[in-house]
């Protein structure tokens, strides 16, 4: 178990920057995401670290060592690849003791360790098979049974669940948090889907364009965003061009139409400078819509009429016409929902809203 | 008609025009060099039908043919052994380069626009006594006299190679290009270095390519009569070059249909023999 740090590294690919000068730590025994839609750099950190691909500039320490020079099959890593990678000439058993090969594990122990880790995952008795012969879950549970027999300094996962169908994701994803939890590795962990970031990470790197936006708890990337990707890539979140009146210890007035002032808390208002051009942000889960003869109390609400009823079971997605705004709320059903053209009220809570500068494009 | 018959049916009418072409033109005339075989050349020239066994009692006995036999399976061997040497490193780098596979594949195809007689040929202006090489040579003053370097066994070696090179290449570059590049990454993330990641994980999956290239450059080397003709001195005659005489020169077709037959069987036999024990079933056990 090791901690993992990237200092200063950036990758270029002949003209094109994939990986724009980059800082991170992760410590001994985290779980870690990287969050960001494709394209945006991920992999690239991740097969970096891995040592299947070299970093133009800086540096990445695995365990405090540097390892730039250090070859992949040297590094002690256990990789999970999105398309599993199990060898399809040898058995699940084969497949699973290939890394002890390689290390000095007494013949007698092998099989022991094997079974170990085939007993860790939940598959015990598919030791005989061919990899073919296993359903794609299973197959994600010997590729993972594979990377940790070896007892990996560090576990990565190359978008190891995007496979698999919706069901059985959610699943894995409890079954991969169990797993990591036990053995206490410390994992990265890459992903584009939020959902995945946000239920299994210790800390959620957001990355966007080669560059980090963000780096902070589950809680905190969601609840408190640092940038306006984050805001839009984590959930769906209503952005409105609003003006900063003033701040003070209690946190920021904002001036924002359709809603009028808006007091943001302190700590959701940090990012701001001061007074002047500011966006208000308001996620569409805390955006309520109700009657319109309703005035909750100590809620900023403003009439609005419904475009679309998007209908989800449990939840559903209302796209609201405010003049000239389009906002979007996810509610929890209650009973039944609006209809589509309904005269409706929407509103907040001023303390689920947060506050960014506006972003100089 | 039942729908299921029809299904049943469109197969057949898939395969109807290959299997014309099949039975017209190698079932039946395999049937006339069979009934050949069997018929006698009298003292006169003329053929007499019936049913004789001279000729299989002259092919099977005289052990000129089969030493002839025999070196025309060393040699198909020893071409197939080359060509899979030399074309496993070049069909990897094809199968593993990024941008120009579809050029590098154009390049390999080329050799086939020209006719294999003349590429044969080609090789008595390279090394010929007074081809190229001969002339580089004396020009330099390494050898005075030019050096006879064809008409020998290597120089039909040579030639066969330059002929079965690019199916051997096709057919290993086919099944490495079907095997998943992150295997290789997977195998050296769990400690193999690159060689052993090749040999526990490339090389295994590639042998259905390797097998099926090797056979195909063993059968049309031990059946080729070209190279030798052109490439090979009077002694390394290989076993279609009998074929050839028997039935080109002197005319005797019950000989050369008994003789052609000979070779049928025992390639037949040695292919038999291949697909059980180097035969993909085992590997496709757990490809499938």
């Amino acid at each position: 178990m090791s901690s993992v740090t990237l200092r200063n590294v950036v990758k270029r690919f002949h003209k094109f920057t994939a990986v724009h000068e980059t800082n991170l730590e992760i410590p001994e025994g985290a779980f870690v995401t990287l969050l960001g839609p494709s394209g945006c750099g991920k992999t690239t950190n991740l097969r970096m670290i891995a040592g299947l691909l070299d970093p133009t500039e800086g540096e990445i320490l695995i365990g405090g060592r540097r390892v730039n020079d250090v070859p992949i099959h040297k590094r002690n890593l256990g990789i999970v690849f999105q398309n599993y990678a199990l060898f399809p000439h040898k058995t699940v058993a084969e497949n699973v003791a290939f890394g002890l090969r390689y290390r000095d594990v007494p013949k007698a122990d092998v099989a022991a360790r094997v079974q170990a880790a085939l007993d860790l995952v939940q598959l015990p008795d598919v030791g005989e098979r061919y990899p073919k012969a296993l359903s794609g879950g299973q197959q994600q549970r010997i590729a993972l049974a594979r990377a940790i027999v070896i007892e990996p300094d560090v576990l990565l996962l190359d978008e190891p669940l995007s496979a698999l169908d919706a069901n059985l994701r959610e699943d894995m994803r409890v079954e991969l948090k169990r797993i990591q939890d036990k053995i206490g590795v410390t994992t990265v962990f890459v992903t584009h889907d939020q959902s995945e970031a946000l239920a299994m990470s210790d800390r959620i790197v957001v990355m966007s364009a080669g560059r980090i936006e963000q780096t902070g708890s589950p809680e905190e990337v969601y609840n408190n965003p640092a940038s306006e990707f984050v805001a839009q890539f984590l959930g769906a979140s209503n952005m409105l061009e609003a003006r900063c009146t003033g701040t003070d210890a209690g946190g920021a007035t904002l001036e924002a139409e359709p809603f009028g002032q808006v007091a943001v808390p302190a700590e959701k208002a940090q990012r701001l400078g001061g007074p002047g051009a500011a966006q208000l942000v308001l996620r569409a889960e805390k955006l309520l819509v109700m009657p319109a003869a309703e005035m909750p109390e100590g809620m900023i609400t403003a009439p609005a009429r419904i475009e679309t009823v998007d209908y989800q079971g449990q939840t559903v997605r209302y796209f609201l016409r405010l003049g000239e705004r389009q906002l979007q709320a996810i509610n929890m059903i209650d009973e039944r929902p609006f209809e589509q053209g309904a005269e409706v009220r929407v509103g907040f809570r001023p303390k689920d809203a947060s506050a960014l500068p506006m972003e100089t494009a | 008609m039942s729908v299921e018959a029809r299904e049943a049916r469109q197969p057949w009418i898939l395969l109807s025009p290959a299997l014309t072409a099949v039975t017209l033109l190698l079932l039946v005339p395999l049937c006339f060099i069979v009934i050949y075989s069997f018929w006698l050349r009298t003292a006169t020239g003329a053929d007499q039908a019936g049913f004789y066994l001279d000729n299989w009692a002259e092919a099977l006995s005289d052990r000129f043919y089969r030493d002839i036999l025999l070196n025309t399976l060393k040699i198909a061997t020893i071409t197939t052994a080359i060509c899979a040497l030399m074309g496993y490193p070049s069909a990897y780098f094809i199968a593993r380069s990024r941008g120009n596979k579809a050029m590098l594949l154009l390049l390999l195809m080329l050799p086939f626009w020209i006719s294999y007689i003349i590429r044969t040929m080609s090789w008595i202006n390279i090394l010929g006594v007074s081809g190229a090489l001969n002339g580089v040579l004396t020009w330099t003053g390494i050898v005075d006299e030019p050096i006879q370097m064809l008409y020998n066994e290597a120089t039909v070696i040579l030639g066969l190679v330059h002929f079965l090179l690019p199916f051997m290449i096709l057919n290993i570059f086919v099944s490495l290009d079907g095997i998943d590049v992150t295997l290789e990454d997977a195998a050296n993330s769990l400690g193999a270095t690159k060689w052993q990641a090749f040999l526990q994980v490339t090389l295994p999956l590639s042998l259905p390519g390797l097998a099926a290239g090797g056979l195909l450059c063993f059968v049309l080397g031990a059946g080729t009569y070209i190279t030798p003709l052109v490439l090979g001195g009077p002694t390394d005659a290989m076993f279609a070059n009998l074929v050839f005489e028997a039935i080109i020169t002197q005319l005797n077709w019950p000989l050369g249909s008994a003789l052609s037959l000979m070779l049928l069987a025992v390639l037949a036999v040695l292919v038999g023999i291949y697909n059980r024990y180097l035969g993909m079933a085992q590997l496709m056990k757990g490809l499938g």
